[in-house]
């Protein structure tokens, strides 16, 4: 497996306030890798120490085996899709499409046949000749997409690409989007502070607090075993609850985590819970309960006979769903 | 909204009155330029002569004058073009101590009446013992040109995006490929129209240039002091009138070369 993307402690600091804290990243050749964090946990500055718009304060960067410092943006084999897409708003969209090619000095019928191609990739053909401003927010979109894979990057960033799109429009990107970068092989680096996002489009995730990496790993790691309390809260609806009271087992003083789709209603035997509230989802409906003073969310199936308001009922849960968590974060 | 119906009658006239009142006297000035009487402006002109062609051709007064406008013209619209874009970029790209006020201090000149920067010059060049040339009444020509420019151009950089500087070179362009194929066609609608009527204001400016030209003559001073001479009137005439239609050109030349700026596309074709 090649490496694409190595950061060893990579820092980058604006005066007093460190944008980005000693961050360890290899980001492997092909992969979907998704940065998921709040805003302003470092990982659009990561993004842009990637494409060179910013030098990191210490610590070293490799892109394919070879030192990234110094190398200005536009000798980086390396292309970004924009958060506000930034498309040239003075050419139209087969010329915005064919700007890279136009500077590498590609002959015209060249290039433009190659942005025709890359139009029809992202399935918007024909739409050469209009303007940036007469297409929707989805389309151009796709034309920053088309822009900047036209250019056969070895690396694609995405700095939040789908966040003004609306809800429909979103889903449907996001399979597209993964279903094009299994057919083209390239590594995608993607930054959201949409952990729905991250979860069903990337491979690996790595979750930004503060600067600071805190976990990597698989949707399925980090949806089913954050290693911190910060995680857990991130990434969905986890409940977090002292170690002691999710399992007697443990000793008091630690954190665990339990995902509300854990907590199963039984007949008898368990722990007696108030339901405070529910609220309908669909297919699941969520019921907020109360132990002892301490909450706790629960998931259940919609179809099956649910509590009302202020009843009293047992729950249960396997002490396997149960997760420790690092106390210090 | 087009309506279909007719505007009533007294609005038509109101509006035709208008439209003669503003040209009239331009059209006057034609006129004038063809009359036999050199001595006063007399109405209705007893005669009608082409001469005055001629002898304006011939005076080397006028084309010393001219020259000199078009000089001092078009070397304070580049500086202006120069500083205004580069101060325009600063204000509006980047975030400094004092961004603010250099903004207000940039503006202020043609808020200021022309005679306060007239004086404050003159007394300026005095002091540092500068003497008047050419390139003093630039100087105080370039002081009102700039505001002009930056005043297009600022407004042109706050409208586009940040990102297209980052984009550009994100696509493999260098500093000057970004400028060349990114910010210049993005910004040079905006020059243009500033740079004209930079030029415009320079070329008809009378009251700083009084303040701060020595023995130099403008063609607006040329004018001036020809008005008050009772010979060979008329010159005054057929100079303003090929003024007229020299700006003329160039001003429709960029009206339709602006109202295309859609398609300035900033690639070779």
């Amino acid at each position: 497996m090649t490496i694409s993307v190595q950061f060893s402690g990579v820092c980058r600091f604006y005066g007093d306030v460190k944008a980005v804290d000693t961050v360890d990243l290899s980001i492997q050749e092909g992969e979907f890798f998704a940065m998921l964090g709040p805003s302003g946990s470092g990982k659009t500055t990561c993004l842009r120490l990637i494409a060179g718009f910013e030098q990191p304060s210490a610590g070293h960067i490799e892109i394919f085996g070879e030192t990234a410092e110094l190398v200005p943006p536009y000798r980086r084999h390396v292309n970004t899709v924009f958060q506000d897409y930034a498309l040239f708003p003075h050419l139209n969209i087969l010329d915005n499409v064919a700007y890279g090619l136009m500077i590498r000095g590609i002959k015209k019928a060249e290039r433009y046949a190659e942005a025709e191609q890359a139009l029809d990739l992202v399935q918007l053909p024909g739409y050469g000749a209009r303007k940036p401003s007469e297409l929707s927010g989805g389309q151009r979109q796709r034309v920053a997409l088309a822009r900047a894979l036209v250019n056969k990057p070895r690396v694609l960033l995405l700095d939040e690409p789908l966040g003004a799109l609306d809800l429909k429009l979103r889903e449907q990107m996001q399979d597209e989007l993964k279903s094009l970068q299994k057919v083209l092989g390239i590594t995608f680096i993607f930054v959201t502070h949409d952990q729905g996002e991250a979860l069903s489009m990337a491979d690996r995730i790595a979750i930004f607090n503060q600067g600071k990496v805190v976990q990597v790993g698989s949707p399925e790691d980090i949806y089913q075993r954050p290693d911190t309390r910060f995680v857990a809260d991130f990434v969905g609806s986890s409940n977090v609850i002292p170690a002691d009271f999710a399992d007697k087992t443990n000793t008091a003083g630690q954190w665990a985590s339990l995902r509300p789709e854990a907590v199963r209603l039984v007949d008898s035997g368990g722990r007696t819970a108030v339901v405070i509230s529910r609220s309908y989802l669909g297919a699941m409906t969520r019921l907020v309960l109360d132990i002892n003073g301490i909450r706790l969310n629960a998931l259940s199936p919609s179809n099956q006979a649910l509590p009302a308001d202020g009843e009293q009922i047992q729950v249960d849960w396997d002490s396997a769903d149960v997760r420790l968590m690092d106390s210090s974060t | 909204m087009r309506s279909n119906q007719q505007a009533p009658v007294s609005l038509k006239i109101a509006a035709a009155a208008g439209l003669l009142f503003l040209h009239l006297p331009i059209l006057l000035i034609f006129v004038y330029a063809f009359t036999t009487e050199e001595k006063s402006y007399q109405w209705p002109p007893p005669g009608f002569t082409l001469k005055w062609f001629a002898v304006t051709w011939g005076r080397p007064d006028v084309w010393a004058a001219l020259k000199l406008s078009l000089q001092v013209a078009s070397i304070s619209t580049v500086i202006a073009m120069l500083l205004g874009t580069l101060c325009a970029a600063a204000v509006s790209r980047s975030k400094f101590f004092g961004r603010e006020t250099i903004s207000l201090l940039v503006i202020l000149p043609i808020a200021l009446p022309g005679i306060i920067t007239g004086i404050a010059l003159r007394s300026a060049f005095s002091l540092a013992e500068i003497p008047f040339s050419m390139w003093t009444i630039i100087l105080g020509h370039a002081t009102f040109c700039v505001v002009v420019i930056y005043n297009n151009a600022v407004a042109r950089f706050r409208r586009s995006s940040a990102s297209l500087i980052d984009a550009s070179m994100d696509l493999g362009a260098d500093g000057f490929q970004t400028f060349r194929y990114v910010i210049l066609p993005n910004v040079g609608t905006a020059l243009l129209a500033g740079g004209m009527l930079a030029f415009a204001l320079s070329f008809d400016e009378v009251i700083v240039t009084t303040f701060t030209a020595g023995q130099q003559t403008t063609l607006p001073i040329w004018m001036l002091e020809e008005l008050v001479r009772p010979r060979q009137r008329p010159v005054t005439n057929v100079v303003a009138m090929v003024v007229v239609l020299v700006t003329f050109l160039p001003i429709l030349g960029a009206y339709y070369m602006t109202r295309d700026g859609d398609r300035v596309d900033g690639q070779a074709r």
